[in-house]
């Protein structure tokens, strides 16, 4: 396992996506850091009064040379709301990068990236090191509304991308589950990676099985340290009791026992 | 350079600080934020004789100003720490503490019997004060007599420094401290988390597994200070003083209130460089007001 830093990191970047999303680029303060699809960080929330604890975000994107990496962010409460006032400059407390990411293999081909909402915020870099390292990955993005459709014009950079919205305003009517990749085409493929909400992850994950190919799912446990200190983010496997953070937050779908049905993928 | 120095029974600590059991893991994790040796000591996760697997999901809920946790001791029993564990954090420079935890008397007097022949551990902290898990734990901790016993038990096969952690969530703490000081405990360290519930509105659901957990966090410290001041006047033993410490000025707080050392838990989640901080701004603190001896400060409560 890399080195793992704690920093005051500069925001280079601030960008509104619409009303409840945000990106938020940072920059890694010189740290020699080596980043994995998956990983996450653990962010000090600035002048929240009940956001004591640090917030796990995902890693969406880290640039070529690990000079910065960015988050995609939801606003679902007091800490991400205080985030979300961040500005160009602002310094921000940071741990970094944390957890076990996605396993990328080279002899795979055709690898399919299933993200639900703001469950597609690690997708992104999964998709660019997937390609760099000559697979040819596909993105599925699903939600409610467009709203929730986020930044999908920045996977097409790396993958081709479909889109799923409940209410038919973007791509195609109905759930990612309902999408031809997912329905009939799984077997065309030699693997899925995905994050979103646990019914989502949980139903995906049964479908690979039945195609019988590997699935890999990215889960979001309440965490209170991130650095596998506390043991209060654990997952139920076939391993006994393991930390979310330390041997995840991504998981092989086989692996899991207990599923923690988190239905609004509060990312 | 002031003297940073504090005794704990027999064990001399280069500094007041320590580390909570439950939040610094087996130390390892904060390699990277941390000089492990620059602390005066580090208490492990609570150990038990028996694997256990802990609590379900969720076991943790943040509040007000802390956080509720029902990990309930989760760990890889006694003979595993000792085989795997202790060999890669042994070399350390800082005394390791093994937190001890059981539901039967005879777990506790069996698992401080395999840890007393492990010579690089200095001492253990009984945790007769555990809130998360359904029999025992604090159940020892909460009745008088029931302490007496596994007090008195464990000192007969435990001949190093052996300290008693203290439950909250009794009427009178006192009566608690003078149980251990009377059983050969040779400090007492207090308090462990206090027992309360969060509630999901919108669900009606506890947002705990358990439905209770252990309170910890800046929301406890005045609780924590006023029981360490209060044993502080009842026991000649060392306290080791804890509950929501975050940085230099909590600490010094405790020592005035009357502990000999500290221990910081739920801050190291939020600063995992904060015990080696607190470290640096104790002999900040004493040379800035003129303390030749930190343990001078210890009970200068001016009352
Ligand atoms: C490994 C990991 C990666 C994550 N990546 C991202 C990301 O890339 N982008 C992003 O926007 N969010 C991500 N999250 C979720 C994010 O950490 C939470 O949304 C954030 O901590 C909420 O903080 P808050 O103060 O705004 O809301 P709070 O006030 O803390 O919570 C608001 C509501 O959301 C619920 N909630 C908060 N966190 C979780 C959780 N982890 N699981 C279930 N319910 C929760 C609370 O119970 C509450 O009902 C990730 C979480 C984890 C564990
Ligand atoms: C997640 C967590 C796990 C804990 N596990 C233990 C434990 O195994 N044994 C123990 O004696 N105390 C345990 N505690 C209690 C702490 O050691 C400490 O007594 C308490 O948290 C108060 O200090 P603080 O406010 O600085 O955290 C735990 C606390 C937390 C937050
Ligand atoms: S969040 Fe503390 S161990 Fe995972």
């Amino acid at each position: 396992m890399s080195r793992k830093f704690q920093k005051k990191l500069k925001v280079l970047e601030y960008v509104r996506i619409n009303e409840l999303h945000y990106l938020l680029k940072m920059d890694t303060g010189g740290a020699n850091a080596v980043f994995e699809p998956g990983q996450f960080v653990e962010v000090l929330v600035p002048g929240a009064k009940d956001a004591f604890l640090r917030r796990p975000i995902s890693l969406h994107d880290v640039a070529d040379d690990n000079s910065s990496f960015t988050m995609m962010i939801k606003i679902v409460g007091e800490g991400t709301r205080a985030l979300s006032e961040v500005r160009e400059g602002d310094e921000l407390d940071i741990v970094f990068p944390l957890g076990h990411g996605f396993s990328i293999n080279e002899n795979h081909k055709k690898v399919l990236l299933v993200g639900g909402g703001c469950g597609v915020a690690p997708l992104l870099h999964l998709s660019k090191v997937a390609k760099e390292k000559g697979l040819q990955p596909y993105v599925l993005i699903g939600g409610k509304t467009a709203n929730d459709i986020l930044e999908a014009d920045a996977y097409r950079k790396y993958a081709e991308v479909a889109i799923m919205t409940e209410n038919a305003e973007l791509g195609e009517k109905g759930m990612v589950t309902d999408h031809i990749w997912l329905k009939d085409g799984l077997k065309d493929f030699d693997f899925v990676y995905t994050c979103g909400p646990d019914p989502m992850m949980k139903a995906i994950a049964a479908l690979a099985e039945e195609a019988g190919i590997g699935c890999e799912v990215s889960l979001e446990n309440l965490m209170a340290c991130g650095i596998g200190a506390c043991l209060c983010c654990t997952v139920h496997t076939h391993e006994g009791n393991v930390r979310a953070c330390v041997e995840g937050p991504v998981f092989n779908a086989n692996q899991i026992i207990g599923w923690n049905q988190n239905e609004n993928c509060h990312v | 350079m002031s003297d940073l120095k504090v005794n704990i029974g027999s064990l001399e600590l280069k500094n007041p600080v320590m580390t909570a059991s439950g939040t610094f893991g087996y130390g390892l994790e904060f390699e990277d934020f941390v000089d492990l040796n620059k602390l005066g000591g580090f208490v492990v996760k609570g150990t038990t004789l028996e694997i256990r697997q802990g609590n379900k999901y969720p076991r943790m809920a943040e509040t007000p100003a802390g956080m509720l946790n029902a990990v309930g001791l989760q760990n890889k029993g006694v003979h595993a720490f000792v085989k795997d564990i202790l060999p890669k954090i042994k070399h350390y420079n800082s005394h390791i503490v093994v937190n001890v935890a059981g539901s039967k008397l005879e777990d506790y007097v069996e698992t401080a019997e395999i840890l007393n022949s492990e010579k690089d551990i200095p001492a253990i902290e009984l945790n007769v004060s555990c809130p998360n898990v359904k029999e025992g734990g604090m159940a020892f901790g909460t009745s008088c007599p029931a302490m007496v016993e596994v007090v008195k038990a464990v000192r007969n096969v435990w001949d190093r420094t052996m300290i008693v952690k203290l439950s909250p969530n009794v009427t009178n703490i006192t009566d608690f401290a003078k149980v251990a000081e009377d059983e050969g405990a040779d400090a007492i360290s207090l308090i462990n988390t206090l027992l309360g519930i969060a509630v999901d509105a919108k669900t009606r659901k506890p947002k705990l597994s358990t439905v209770t957990g252990g309170l910890s966090g800046p929301a406890v410290k005045p609780v924590a200070l006023r029981m360490v001041w209060q044993c502080y006047n009842a026991v000649k033993i060392p306290i080791i003083g804890m509950g929501g410490i975050m940085n230099t000025e909590d600490a010094i707080e405790f020592m005035i209130a009357g502990a000999t050392a500290i221990q910081v838990g739920t801050a190291n989640f939020v600063n995992p460089a904060v015990t080696g901080e607190i470290v640096d701004g104790m002999e900040a603190w004493c040379k800035e007001h003129n303390i030749a001896k930190i343990s001078d400060l210890i009970g200068s409560l001016e009352v």
